[in-house]
């Protein structure tokens, strides 16, 4: 019979918190966790085991809880895994089992259980083949598995924060805290991270005495003296990972700003002390996993903290010391208690202790087995006495945790005396103090730790503990028929499972983890890894210690993937780039669509039908085009000519100020990057106008070979691309518009040809009018500060412009045959596949790629060039349809379709495509899912071949 | 996260750069042969060990570094500007 003491526990008896699990109501105490409050309530089964749904209670008090996962609402905050042994109980939360189908108590699935022996190690993956394991695997799914995610209730986190610290010490037990204060006191910046909500580790439940007070005592001063020393401190933080140079994430708890209720800190320091403690091992027997069996420092806590009486009958099973202290305690609280001690030289002064205190003693025999169907009815010992209990509380040693010192590449080392591993050689800017470095004794801790804070052992805190053996190892248990000893809870791993792992010669540890899943799951193994080893050894008769370890992976305990994430969603992940005029498009009932990271209008108007007005108003009218994401890269400097008649293909240096030409740029494979306008404002000012997709890659680029080979003093770069917007405004009217707009810039086409560029102004501001298109027909492009953006397009409007968007313009572009580079060519595209033969022939000077334009690839004559492709028929073919050619029965591709559309103005669709041999083919059969076309392969340009466009 | 320095603004962190390849790297002009070439743009030494990078320090000052360091180890053992 489970209850709560009247007296004593760290809980506020005058703040009772409401909570419900599993639907029915019980209360707890502000300062339980949920475990403490259920385990009050006397709720034995917290839940059902992942594979073969055995009930299961309670067994822990920390984070390697196996068992105690639940799915949590509270309020607006729901978390399908919390842990029951970390979170601290709030008023209104409601809690489920995760893996129950029904309640805990009445599992549906419970006779799950009763098909176990069928059901072994790796029987899925085994049985389940055909016709492939995917046809059944969500159905197991749904059988095995922990909490659900709801999408409906989906929390955003904090963003992450940083912090940098000389000194960062993780965990506030005895060795933490010694460190901690140790090196603060040296004048080092320090910060103390401890998982729970208080500092001191075991001292709050173990009975010590340190520099002459009791060990909460001390505690408490040094909380004081740590703070008025400048020690910066995180609470309910938990270490997750050790990384590079020495950074250390976090994850907070209880963050007050965080939606979730979370936050990922990356610490920095020069050193990581790493005081993580140790994790008490299981004892294996059978039937260990009945609820009611649990490790024995977790049933002190439950009592000391939490002022749970566990249960009236308590066996107490150890191979160690550390469990004696409880012993005496758990029967000081009231239960009857055997202490069962498998070593038959038990310490004679700790005996005469526990007899003393009226715990009844058994040595050199242990537990057995465990009787009980639903929970701890009684357990049986290797010396065939029968022991009536409700509570089996165990331990089988402790485990160092070397997790953190593992992440940094130190190589744990077997210590047979430990009974596990602990630390190796030491590992730069990482020191390991108190039981995670595999020590026991608490004034050696004390003095180790105040050593590695960098004070003196003199003035390190003494305890008069006596060193007393706190860990061996593991005895092994007889296992066989009806004996299932449970080495992992969490994943179900039975002792015998790992045997046939072994007979499957599964053998290396990292063969074993994968078969039998032994050491997976949120808990990560931290009960079961050792006991796992121990069994895996005794199993292939070699030593532990020559087995070596599964490797220590961040994170150490789970996070969810918000708090990960943190701020970094949606647009602060990605974030989308927008143009200065958005709200003017949205008036114009602009349709917005993401074109490479921009924003951009797509259409004007309710539906796609708007485009083949847009691109009859184009060539019959005027229209008027946002194109502000264009790249405007400023190149300056003397030597600005010669960094741009290296970095493009067409030579830029003869280009005349006041001129604008069109150029290709390319890889270093000779592969086309980029295309785009350059215009020269001046002898030593160009802007480069790339594509808006480019910009970044452009501006790298030039960056790039300018550090590389020019003199930095003589050219310089500049990506203004934001700081302006463009309007372009074109089509057969577009210079009448263009000359109310008042830009002080003579239109006369004699003086201000195309392809040539003059310095404006707009509204006393400064303003640049290029001739250029992108459409075939007259065109100009103005760029004015961003900001004005929109009132130059409302000026456009009104003198009769009309709105243009992307997609009307991917057409009217097709239909000159001016490519999209990145679309309309690929990873192999040189530009003699476009037809820019000229400067490959011509130029010998030096230029990004032009080696490669020569190799024997470059000159294969198969290669695949542009072409434009006019299908019979009336239907427009997809883009990526391949061109086909028939070789002894089997098909080849020859190319495929870059751009497809319906042209508006000519009446008929067109097509861009990469075909081998080019349009000197003729005409060829494209192929798109069975259906089959025929068409001819022309110029890319289907209009105004001459460009007499240009200048109408 | 690693630690890196930069010649030219100091420790930062390694989020404030950009990987850009093997550092040493000679560009050919254009009359070699097309082995010479191939090598110059794909073969790499793939260092275990000792290694001499470029980075941009993209976030920081922009400049192209030499960075040292052993990619083993992932120790950074010094930086200089590219030159």
């Amino acid at each position: 019979m489970r209850q709560r003491l009247a007296h004593g526990g760290a809980i506020d008896r005058d703040k009772p918190l409401r909570f419900t699990f599993d639907d029915t109501a019980y209360e707890g105490f502000a300062g339980d966790t949920i475990a403490s409050a259920l385990l009050a309530n006397g709720v034995g089964i917290v839940g059902r085991s992942f594979k073969y749904h055995r009930p299961r209670g309670i067994y822990t008090a920390g984070p390697e809880e196996p068992n105690a996962i639940l799915d949590l609402r509270h309020g607006a905050r729901h978390d399908p895994n919390a842990r029951a042994t970390l979170e601290p109980l709030a008023d209104g939360m409601a809690l489920r089992s995760i893996h129950a189908s029904g309640t805990a108590e009445n599992d549906r699935l419970a006779f799950v259980d009763r098909l176990a022996r069928f059901i072994p190690s790796a029987f899925y993956y085994k049985t389940f083949m055909w016709p492939s394991w995917t046809a059944y695997e969500h159905r197991i799914r749904a059988l095995a598995g922990l909490g659900r995610v709801d999408p409906a209730t989906r929390m955003d986190s904090a963003a992450h924060r940083y912090a940098e610290a000389e000194v960062c010490v993780v965990g506030a037990g005895p060795s933490g805290l010694a460190t901690a204060l140790a090196a603060a006191r040296q004048g080092q910046r320090v910060l103390l991270v401890e998982e729970q909500r208080e500092l001191g580790g075991s001292l709050r439940h173990r009975t010590t005495v340190i520099d002459g007070v009791s060990g909460a005592e001390w505690v408490a001063r040094y909380e004081i003296a740590l703070q008025a020393a400048g020690v910066q401190t995180l609470r309910r933080s938990t270490a997750l990972g050790l990384y590079d140079h020495n950074v250390l994430t976090v994850v907070q708890k209880d963050v007050p700003t965080s939606p979730n209720g979370e936050r990922i800190w990356l610490v920095r320091a020069n050193r990581i002390i790493v005081a993580t403690g140790a994790i008490e091992r299981p004892l294996l027997f059978a039937n260990n996993d009945r609820p009611g069996v649990m490790l024995a420092d977790a049933a002190l806590v439950y009592l000391r903290r939490y002022a749970v009486k566990l249960g009236e009958r308590v066996v107490v099973a150890t191979n160690n010391d550390s469990a004696y202290e409880i012993a005496i305690a758990l029967r000081h609280a009231g239960s009857d208690v055997q202490l069962v001690d498998s070593r038959g030289n038990a310490d004679p002064a700790l005996s005469a202790e526990a007899r003393s205190a009226g715990v009844a003693m058994s040595t050199g025999t242990m537990v057995e087995a465990v009787v009980g169907s639903r929970v701890v009815e009684a357990v049986m010992l290797s010396n065939g006495q029968r022991v009536a209990a409700d509570v089996v509380a165990h331990s089988g040693g402790w485990t160092p945790s070397v997790h953190l010192y593992c992440h940094a590449k130190g190589r744990p080392q077997w210590d047979d005396a430990v009974g596990s591993y602990r630390p190796g050689a030491a590992v730069a800017g990482v020191d390991v103090v108190g039981a995670a470095a595999g020590l026991w004794d608490l004034d050696t801790i004390l003095r180790h730790a105040a050593e590695a804070g960098g004070g003196s052992s003199e003035a390190a805190p003494r305890s008069d503990s006596k060193v007393r053996q706190w860990t061996a190892p593991t005895p092994l248990p007889a296992t066989g028929p009806g004996k299932r000893v449970w080495v992992d809870l969490q994943n179900d791993v039975t002792a015998d499972d790992i045997g046939l792992a072994v007979r499957e010669n599964f053998s290396a540890v990292e063969h074993l983890k994968r078969y039998t899943t032994v050491g997976m799951g949120t808990d990560q193994g931290k009960t079961s890894n050792v006991n796992a080893l121990a069994v895996l050894a005794a199993g292939t008769s070699r030593k532990i210690a020559d087995l070596g370890t599964t490797t220590f992976r961040p994170p150490i305990v789970p996070v969810s993937m918000a708090t990960i994430a943190g701020s970094e969603r949606g647009e602060l992940q990605a974030p989308i780039r927008r143009l200065p005029a958005e709200n003017t498009h949205r008036g114009e009932r602009a349709y917005f669509r993401d074109y490479g990271g921009v924003l951009r209008p797509a259409w004007y108007g309710a539906d796609a039908d708007a485009i083949a007005a847009e691109c009859i108003a184009a060539r019959t009218n005027a229209v008027v085009f946002d194109a502000s994401s264009l790249g405007k890269i400023d190149v300056i400097g003397p030597q600005a000519a010669a960094l741009l008649n290296f970095v493009y293909y067409t030579p830029m240096s003869s280009l005349a100020v006041g001129r604008a030409r069109y150029g290709l740029t390319l890889s270093e494979a000779g592969i086309v990057a980029d295309d785009g306008v350059v215009l020269r404002l001046g002898p030593a000012h160009f802007v480069v106008s790339c594509s808006s997709s480019h910009v970044a890659s452009m501006a790298a680029a030039l960056e790039a070979w300018r550090q590389d080979r020019f003199d930095l003093a003589q050219v310089f770069v500049h990506d203004a691309t934001a700081h302006w917007a463009t309007i372009a405004i074109s089509g057969p009217k577009a210079k009448g518009i263009v000359s109310g707009l008042g830009l002080g810039v003579a239109l006369d086409d004699a003086k201000f040809p195309h392809m040539s560029v003059r310095d404006a102004s707009f509204g006393g501001r400064p303003a640049r009018v290029a001739r250029v298109s992108f459409t075939g027909e007259r065109g100009y492009e103005i760029s004015i500060p961003a900001q004005l953006g929109g009132q130059l397009w409302q000026r456009a409007r009104e003198a009769g412009a009309i709105p243009l968007g992307i997609e009307a313009l991917g057409a009217l572009r097709a239909e000159k045959g001016y490519l999209y580079v990145g679309q309309d060519t690929d990873g192999e595209t040189m530009p003699h596949d476009l037809g820019f033969v000229g400067p490959r022939t011509k130029r010998q000077d030096a230029y990004v790629g032009d080696r490669s334009l020569f190799t024997p690839a470059a000159n294969k004559p198969d290669r695949k060039r542009l072409v434009g492709i006019l299908v019979e028929g009336e239907a427009s073919i997809p883009i990526g349809a391949h061109a086909i050619e028939h070789i002894a029965g089997r098909k080849r591709s020859l190319g495929y379709v870059t751009s497809s559309y319906q042209s508006a103005h000519l009446g008929h669709p067109i097509a861009l495509g990469l075909i081998e041999g080019g349009m000197e083919r003729g005409t060829v059969e494209i192929e798109h899912l069975g259906q089959s076309y025929r068409a001819r392969l022309v110029s890319p340009c289907f209009l105004d071949p001459k460009g007499e466009r240009l200048n109408a | 996260m690693q630690q890196f320095p930069c010649p030219w603004c100091g420790h930062r962190a390694e989020g404030e750069f950009h990987y850009a390849g093997d550092a040493g790297i000679d560009r050919p002009d254009r009359t070699v042969d097309d082995k010479a070439w191939a090598h110059y743009l794909y073969f790499r030494r793939n260092a275990k060990g000792a290694a001499h990078e470029l980075w941009i320090h993209s976030a920081g000052c922009g400049r192209w570094i030499v960075l040292s360091r052993d990619t083993v180890t992932h120790a950074v053992t010094g930086s200089e500007p590219m030159v």
